[in-house]
């Protein structure tokens, strides 16, 4: 009977007390502030850097292809390295306000992830402005548009309908890339599982839990995106749905 | 030739066999490189603390040793094979390799050290002084549980899989202090400029013991008499000057 089962279970546990409960809560809650800020972030300089990227002349675009190659040519681990390693090398920075930011290992984590997020997002929203069928923009021309507002009209509206589902996909391998945040010390929620299995030799407890609260915000970023497609792609639903 | 070799060891041993019939044959299996316990010196004779311990206790068993390398993976299953009948070879005592394997009485621990920067002048033992301060350590080490239990709450504590991520912190000064196995901490801190030993080395944990298998257990009775005799004569401690600078006995 299963609840006999899960009653005798959680009676031998000596794993999961007030205690580590806390620990995995306040991993969740830095997982949580590192992914939202860092995609919050790279969505803003994704924006004009997409549209930075479809301009003609190679000397505005050509650098914001070089950031996205290689960022995402690089892994994001070695990014996050150079960044959390690298920093503190620099002659003299421990003398600078910088350190004050980069001593902690938040934000250099911050700065890796919204650098490589910003650049896959960059190529999708990229991808979807120049997949604007023809007919559009001719159409807005025709009415008279400048630029700048068969950007802001056209362009970009029918662009994030193009975007937004390979954008969802985009923030929840952000989610799990946010994983490795644990290896420059941030407890996040791997770090607390990390240390809860070094305390108590327990891999499969430690590890099978906080998998089930990477799913569990997995499924809560899934529901919203699908009401956010819902709502941008009303348009194509069967009629009477 | 290798044949002919084959027949004169076969002889050998033998013939010692017949002229020791009252003797042990032991067989000891240590993993090399690991300085200054268990390493190959320049002539590629096998040597080191946990070498010499290991002859010294063979004699004053009267047992006929012979010494096995053996790589620290194959370690536990090489000794429930019957490859080797004893390890020594810096295996700390841990109630998991207890269930599997029958440990001696300890014969050495290397303490836990704190290293810092030459301008760290803290009292590691202050709580008031050490309040605010980020010390670092090894993922799941003794040193991690001593702090954790004793230092939550004073001191921020980070927690670094491998010693040379750790140090490259402690260089880069997001670390104050760093709280890691004494060995370790002289190979990797105090080989650079600028640092130094900050507070008393602190023995932690059980320490090291000779393995063996579970049923062995007059071996066992024969090793830690012998063991402790070594510790009493003061043989242990000649053993011990030759490669330590500090105290490891238990």
């Amino acid at each position: 009977m299963p609840p006999d089962f899960i009653a005798a279970w959680l009676n031998r546990n000596e794993i999961f007390t007030a205690m580590t409960i806390m620990e995995y809560w306040d991993g969740m809650v830095t997982t949580v502030q590192l992914v939202f800020l860092c995609l919050i972030i790279g969505l803003a300089f994704a924006v004009p850097l997409a549209i930075l990227r479809t301009v003609k002349n190679p000397f505005v675009s050509g650098p914001v292809w070089l950031y996205t190659y290689i960022f995402r040519g690089t892994p994001l681990l070695i990014q996050l390295y150079i960044i959390y390693y690298g920093v503190a090398q620099i002659p003299g920075i421990q003398e600078t306000f910088w350190w004050e930011i980069f001593r902690e290992p938040f934000y250099p984590a911050l700065l890796a992830f919204t650098l490589n997020t910003c650049a896959y997002t960059t190529e999708i929203i990229r991808g979807a402005i120049i997949s604007t069928p023809h007919g559009e923009i001719e159409a807005a021309k025709a009415y008279g548009m400048n630029w700048f507002m068969r950007m802001r009209r056209i362009v970009l509206p029918s662009a994030a309908r193009r975007a937004v589902q390979a954008y969802s996909n985009e923030v929840i391998f952000m989610l799990h890339s946010s994983a490795i945040a644990s290896v420059v010390t941030i407890v996040d929620l791997t770090g607390a599982a990390r240390n809860i299995y070094s305390r108590f030799y327990a891999p499969f407890d430690a590890f099978i839990f906080v998998a089930l609260c990477y799913m569990v915000l997995t499924f809560i970023l899934v529901f919203v995106f699908r009401k956010i497609e819902n709502h941008l792609l009303r348009h194509q639903r069967p009629a009477g749905s | 030739m290798k044949k002919l070799m084959i027949a004169a060891s076969c002889a050998l041993a033998m013939l010692a066999s017949g002229a020791h019939a009252d003797e042990r044959n032991l067989r000891i299996a240590f993993d090399v490189p690991y300085e200054p316990f268990e390493y190959k010196d320049e002539n590629g004779d096998l040597t080191g603390f946990e070498v010499d311990l290991a002859a010294a206790m063979c004699e004053e068993m009267k047992a006929d040793c012979e010494f096995v390398i053996q790589a620290w993976d194959g370690m536990i299953p090489g000794l429930l094979a019957r490859k080797f009948d004893l390890i020594m070879s810096s295996m700390s005592i841990t109630p998991e390799r207890a269930e599997r394997v029958l440990f001696s009485e300890p014969y050495y621990n290397t303490p836990g050290g704190w290293f810092g920067p030459d301008s760290f002048n803290a009292d590691v033992t202050d709580m008031s002084a050490m309040k605010g301060k980020t010390v670092g350590v090894q993922r799941g080490t003794t040193m991690d549980t001593f702090v954790t239990e004793e230092m939550s709450g004073v001191v921020t504590i980070k927690r670094y899989t491998t010693a040379d991520d750790m140090v490259l912190d402690l260089e880069g000064q997001r670390l104050d202090v760093v709280f890691v196995d004494y060995p370790v901490g002289e190979q990797t801190v105090l080989t650079k400029d600028g640092f130094k030993e900050v507070g008393e080395a602190v023995k932690l944990g059980e320490g090291v013991g000779v393995a063996m298998r579970k049923r062995d257990k007059d071996v066992a009775e024969e090793v830690n008499k012998a063991l402790r005799k070594l510790k009493e004569d003061g043989t242990y401690n000649a053993i011990m000057k030759k490669y330590f600078a500090y105290d490891v006995k238990v």
